[in-house]
C-alpha cells in the first residue's frame, strides 16, 4: 500500500489515482471505500469512476474541472475515510451445479491435484472469495481467493464457446462467464444465475470490493432457479 | 414512425449515440460513435439533440430504401454516398421522400459515416443507451450490426433542408494522420521507446475495429529488465497499449479494462481521427502537454457551437 496515491495521467479527460502496487485485499478495500465515497458525494466535474485491483480511474469533464483539483480531493477522501460510513463489504452466494456436461473439467481437475471430484468441490465451495473488479465482459469478476490444492492449468486449445454461467479455474484463479464467449477456463461447474441480465433490475449482479462463495446444488435445484429467468 | 428498410446492411452498420455512461465499473464498455464530431454535427443539422442516436457506417455503408417522409444529415468519411443515385450532398441536412435509395458508393475519404434523421432513430435504450454493444448483445437493433430486412423507426423531428456546414469547418480525413497525444499512464515502462515512438511512421493493419486498431511498424521496446505487463485497470479509449511484442494497439470504445502497458494517450479532441484512419492509412504521432489538449478542446467545442449557430432552425 501506498503512503500517498500515486497519480496518473489517462489522456485529457482521465486520471488514475493508484494505492499501492500489489494484487493485495487490503488496498482493494481502500479503493473500494474510496469509490464508495465517491458514487456517494460525487466530486463536481467527474464523469464517471472506475475501480480495479488497485486503482480507480477518473473520468472528468475538462470544463468543469482538472487534474490538480481532483488530486487534492481524493487525498482528502483517503485521509477522511472513517467519516464517510462506508458500509462493510456483503458476500454473495452463487449456487453452482458441479460436474457432467455443465463441467466438463472437473474430472481433470481433480486427476490433475490428485484429488477425487468431490474434493475439488469441496474446496472449491469452502473459499471467500474477493470480487478484486469486473470487466474482460459484461460483470465477469476477477476473483481471488482459490485454494493452491486445486490451481489448473488452461486448456491447450481453448472452446470455441463457453456457455455464460459456466465457472471456471485458470492457473490460480477462479471465475464465472458472464457472457456465451471463447474460452480456455477448465470448467468445472455452472450456475443458473445470471450475472448479467441486460434488462433486469440491476443488469449486472455483482460489485467490485464484495465477496463471493459458491454454494453446490443438485441438478434439479439448478433448474428451479434457472426456470425463474423465463417470463 | 417507420423511416428505412435495410436492403444491403454495408460492411458494419450500427445503431450508436454518445455512449453508455456509468456502466464501465460493472464491465460494460461506453460504446457509442468513433467520431463524436462527426456525430454531433449530423444531429445538429437536423435539428436533434446531441445525444440522439444514428447509424455508424463502416467502409462500405447500407442500401437503405426510403420508407416515410424524413430529413437526413450524412458526415464523417465520405463513403460516396447516393440518392437515387445522384450524389447526395455531405455534411448537409437533406429531405428524403417514400421509395427514395440511399446508397454508398465506396470510400473516398475517411472510414466512418454517420447518418443521422430528424427525430433520431428510434431504438429502446438500454443501460441509459441505444448504442449497439454486439458483444454485449445489447442496444441498437437486438444488440448486432443492421442485417438486410431490418426495418428502422425515427422519432419526432422538426429540422430543416438545406442547413449545411461551412466548408472551412469541415475535417479533412488525410490517408497520413497526425495524431496528438499525452504521455502516460506507463510511460515510465519506456526510455529510448519513447523517441522510437514518436519518430516512427505505423501503419494501420486490418486488425482495426470499435475495440482496437493494430498497428504495424518499428518495435516499441520496453526498459531492460522491466516486467511488460501491469495489473489489470481501467482502459480508456485512445490509451495506445504496447504489448510484449512492441507493437502497439490504439484502445477504442468496447474495451473496459486491459493488462498491458500504455504509452500514451490520445487526446480525446483527435480519437474521432483515428476511427476515421482504414487499414493501410500511416498513423505519426506528437506530444502535448496536458493545459495544450485542454485548449485544443475547448477549440473543437467552439467549432461546434460555431456550426450550431450557423444553422436555421
Amino acid at each position: 500500500m501506498y503512503d500517498n496515491p500515486r497519480f496518473l495521467l489517462a489522456g485529457d479527460r482521465g486520471l488514475l489515482a493508484e494505492f499501492g502496487a500489489s494484487i493485495d485485499q487490503k488496498i482493494n478495500q481502500k479503493v473500494r471505500q474510496i469509490f464508495l465515497s465517491l458514487e456517494k458525494t460525487p466530486i463536481d466535474g467527474v464523469t464517471e469512476i472506475i475501480p480495479t485491483y488497485r486503482s480507480i480511474l477518473i473520468f472528468y469533464n475538462p470544463s468543469l474541472s482538472d487534474p490538480e483539483t481532483l488530486k487534492k480531493e481524493i487525498v482528502d477522501r483517503e485521509n477522511s475515510l472513517d467519516k464517510w460510513e462506508i458500509p462493510p463489504p456483503e458476500t454473495i452466494e452463487v449456487p453452482v451445479f458441479y460436474g457432467d456436461n455443465f463441467g466438463p473439467d472437473l474430472e481433470f481437475v481433480a486427476h490433475h491435484n490428485n484429488l477425487t471430484p468431490e474434493e475439488v468441490i469441496q474446496i472449491h465451495t469452502s473459499g471467500t472469495y474477493l470480487i478484486y473488479m469486473l470487466g474482460f465482459t459484461p460483470g465477469f469478476p476477477f476473483l481471488g481467493g482459490l485454494s493452491e490444492k486445486i490451481f489448473t492449468p488452461r486448456l491447450e486449445n481453448p472452446r470455441q464457446l463457453v456457455p455464460a454461467g459456466s465457472v471456471g479455474i485458470a492457473n490460480n484463479q477462479t471465475g464465472i462467464y458472464s457472457i456465451d464467449s471463447p474460452g480456455g477456463w477448465r470448467l468445472i461447474g455452472k450456475t443458473p444465475i445470471k450475472l448479467y441480465d441486460p434488462t433486469g433490475y440491476p443488469p449486472i449482479l455483482l460489485r467490485a470490493g464484495n465477496y463471493l462463495k459458491f454454494k453446490k446444488i443438485s441438478r434439479k435445484e439448478f433448474l428451479e432457479i434457472a426456470s425463474r429467468y423465463r417470463d | 414512425m417507420e423511416i428505412f428498410e435495410v436492403l444491403q446492411p454495408g460492411a458494419y452498420t450500427t445503431v450508436q449515440d454518445r455512449g453508455r455512461f456509468n456502466y464501465q465499473q460493472f464491465g460494460v464498455p461506453v460504446c457509442g460513435v468513433v467520431d463524436s464530431f462527426a456525430y454531433r454535427v449530423a444531429n445538429a443539422l437536423v435539428g436533434n439533440f446531441q445525444d440522439q442516436a444514428v447509424l455508424e457506417a463502416t467502409i462500405f455503408g447500407p442500401t437503405l430504401k426510403v420508407l416515410n417522409q424524413g430529413l437526413i444529415a450524412v458526415t464523417g468519411g465520405n463513403l460516396t454516398p447516393l440518392i437515387n443515385n445522384v450524389a447526395l450532398p455531405i455534411w448537409e441536412s437533406v429531405a428524403i421522400h417514400p421509395d427514395d435509395m440511399l446508397q454508398f458508393k465506396g470510400i473516398k475519404s475517411g472510414c466512418r459515416a454517420y447518418i443521422a434523421v430528424a427525430g433520431g432513430i428510434d431504438v429502446p435504450s438500454v443501460m441509459g443507451s441505444r448504442s449497439t454493444y454486439v458483444a454485449g448483445k445489447i442496444g441498437g437493433i437486438n444488440g448486432r450490426p443492421l442485417v438486410s430486412g431490418d426495418r428502422l423507426n425515427k422519432g419526432e423531428g422538426t429540422g430543416k433542408a438545406g442547413n449545411r456546414v461551412p466548408l472551412n469547418l469541415i475535417p479533412a480525413y488525410s490517408d497520413d494522420i497526425k495524431i496528438r497525444v499525452i504521455l502516460g499512464p506507463q510511460d515510465d515502462y519506456f526510455s529510448e521507446g519513447i523517441e522510437k515512438f514518436f519518430a516512427s511512421t505505423f501503419k494501420v493493419s486490418t486488425k482495426a475495429d470499435r475495440m482496437g486498431y493494430r498497428l504495424e511498424g518499428n518495435s516499441i521496446m520496453h526498459k531492460k529488465g522491466i516486467v511488460k505487463s501491469i495489473i489489470s485497470e481501467p482502459s480508456v479509449p485512445g490509451g495506445i497499449q504496447v504489448p510484449p511484442d512492441g507493437q502497439p494497439i490504439i484502445l477504442l470504445v468496447e474495451q473496459t479494462v486491459g493488462g498491458y502497458t500504455k504509452i500514451a494517450t490520445i487526446i480525446s479532441s483527435d480519437i474521432g481521427k483515428v476511427g476515421q484512419a482504414k487499414p493501410g492509412d500511416r498513423i505519426h504521432f506528437r506530444q502535448v502537454e496536458i493545459d495544450k489538449a485542454h485548449h485544443i478542446l475547448k477549440e473543437k467545442e467552439e467549432k461546434i457551437e460555431t456550426i450550431k449557430r450557423s444553422l436555421r432552425r
